[in-house]
């Protein structure tokens, strides 16, 4: 059959059963693809089967420990102090707690940190267990001090009497 | 006006290419480029812990509670105390952990066994179990090395609690989704170290980064003798104990 402008339009009118499937095809890919953009978030599979914008959600989170590299910067005496002592390497925050409302605040003297509880602190790292490492200080908390505070004899920045 | 049904499918099918096409352009273009300082690829992290080091003050502990709001009573990082004894030629271990360590130990009163503590956490692990059976893809191990959970996308199924050999889960009790140790991922990724790094006394523990050619850790695992908990299970843990026993399970 010669292929004309008239049997094109032919074609066309016979093949309306085709056309009308391939419309309701065409018509249901795109419900899929709609609903399939509603379900799956942003971006998911971009580093692996997961949805990336979760870690910038957990990277959100505030920190409560500001770091000592933080409060060295404005206690200079405690952090000299320190330094010359065997708890150089204990962190102001170890025994301290978290500070970063107070590190981080415009005015700090605002959000003072309550001091630490003495009797509970030191005992809690220097209590004698068989269990610790036996280079480290440890002293039968009891025996040792007669129940004075651990404070009245070492200072807690620099221990060494 | 009359509204044949013709028309109706015409407009519909309009409209319905219309949102398709716009979805699909959405898709394309619409996730945003982050853009800052910190380079996922440029990191791979880790932790190194030295059991001879560790003092059992719990003070990991407590910082993790603090920094993360772990509820009371559920643990991310835990410590426990090992007194093993010998009998007849065999190692028993009997392991205690008071409330996971957070206020430390009472004195050890066993002077006749051999006692240390062990600092526990979630091994990062490369080959994460956990992340294997998760059916939706709620946890997964970051570009950089930390295996965390999407709580908006967990269903709360506990498959992930279940497979971990090392028990570092939980199901959040008011969230209902799978909570863990995400190695403080809101610290490490603006050049902070994780609570439980900072507030360790002795250095037990640390965080280690291992691309960092500069890393102590590279130096530590050169000239130390190291193991990871539970090797047979191979599942690719990162945190590395020195001097572990063999008697830790
Ligand atoms: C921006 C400067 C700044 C930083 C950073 C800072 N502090 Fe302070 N801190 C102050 C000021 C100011 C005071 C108030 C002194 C006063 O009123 O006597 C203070 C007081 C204190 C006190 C004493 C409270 C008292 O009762 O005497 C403690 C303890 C303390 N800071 C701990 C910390 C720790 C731990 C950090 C690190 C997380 C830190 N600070 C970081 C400025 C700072
Ligand atoms: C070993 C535990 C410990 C560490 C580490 C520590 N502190 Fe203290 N700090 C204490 C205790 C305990 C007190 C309270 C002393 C008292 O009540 O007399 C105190 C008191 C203070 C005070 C109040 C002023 C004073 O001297 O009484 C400041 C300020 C302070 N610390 C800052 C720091 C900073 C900054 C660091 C880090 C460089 C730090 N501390 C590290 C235990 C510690
Ligand atoms: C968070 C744990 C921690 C707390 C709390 C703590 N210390 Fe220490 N302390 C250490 C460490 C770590 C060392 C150093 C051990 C070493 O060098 O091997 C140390 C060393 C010491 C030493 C030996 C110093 C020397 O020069 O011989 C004394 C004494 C001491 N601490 C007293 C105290 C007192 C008093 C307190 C309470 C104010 C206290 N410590 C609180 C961790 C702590
Ligand atoms: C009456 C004063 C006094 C009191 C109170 C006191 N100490 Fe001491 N402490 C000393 C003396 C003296 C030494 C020995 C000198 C030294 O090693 O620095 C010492 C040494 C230590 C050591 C080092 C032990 C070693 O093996 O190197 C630790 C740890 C210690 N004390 C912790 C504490 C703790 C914790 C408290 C509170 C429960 C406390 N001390 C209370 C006087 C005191």
């Amino acid at each position: 059959m010669p292929w004309k402008g008239g049997t094109l339009r032919q074609f066309f009118r016979n093949s309306g059963h085709l056309i009308r499937l391939a419309a309701v095809l065409i018509a249901g890919l795109c419900v899929f693809l709609l609903i399939r953009t509603a379900l799956i978030p942003k971006a998911f599979g971009k580093y692996g089967h997961y949805s990336p914008g979760a870690l910038d959600v957990i990277r959100q989170r505030p920190v409560s420990y500001a770091g000592q590299d933080t409060c060295v910067m404005c206690h200079d005496g405690e952090a000299k102090e320190r330094a010359s002592g065997r708890h150089a390497h204990v962190a102001c925050e170890a025994c301290h707690g978290p500070q970063a409302a107070h590190a981080n605040a415009d005015d700090p003297s605002a959000h003072k940190p309550r001091l630490p509880d003495v009797a509970n602190l030191c005992r809690r790292c220097h209590e004698k267990d068989a269990a610790k490492p036996a280079h480290f200080p440890q002293v039968v908390t009891a025996e040792h001090s007669g129940g004075a505070a651990c404070n009245s004899c070492h200072q807690p920045h620099n221990p060494h009497l | 006006m009359e509204l044949s049904r013709r028309d109706l499918i015409t407009i519909g099918g309009k409209l319905l290419v219309l949102a398709s096409v716009g979805a699909a352009f959405e898709e394309i273009t619409g996730a945003a480029p982050p853009s800052e300082a910190y380079k996922m690829a440029e990191h791979w992290w880790g932790m190194i812990v030295d059991i001879d080091k560790c003092i059992g003050c719990g003070n990991c502990v407590r910082a993790c509670s603090n920094e993360n709001g772990v509820p009371k009573g559920y643990f991310r990082t835990w410590v426990e105390r090992y007194e093993v004894e010998n009998v007849d030629g065999r190692q028993e271990p009997h392991v205690e952990s008071p409330n996971g360590a957070i206020d430390g130990f009472p004195p050890s009163t066993r002077q006749d066994v051999k006692s240390f503590y062990v600092p526990k956490l979630c091994n990062h692990c490369v080959d994460s179990p956990c992340v294997q059976v998760c059916p939706v893809g709620a946890t997964f191990v970051s570009p950089d090395g930390v295996v965390l959970v999407d709580e908006n996308y967990c269903l709360g199924c506990r498959y992930c609690i279940q497979a971990c050999p090392y028990g570092c889960r939980y199901l959040h009790p008011e969230k209902r989704t799978a909570d863990k140790c995400t190695l403080c991922y809101h610290r490490i990724t603006q050049g902070l170290t994780t609570a439980c790094c900072e507030n360790c006394p002795t250095g037990a523990r640390q965080l280690v980064d291992f691309k960092n050619p500069k890393d102590p850790v590279h130096e530590f695992l050169r000239t130390n003798k190291v193991e990871v908990l539970k090797p047979y299970m191979a599942t690719g843990a990162k945190v590395y104990y020195k001097d572990l026993d063999g008697s830790v399970r």
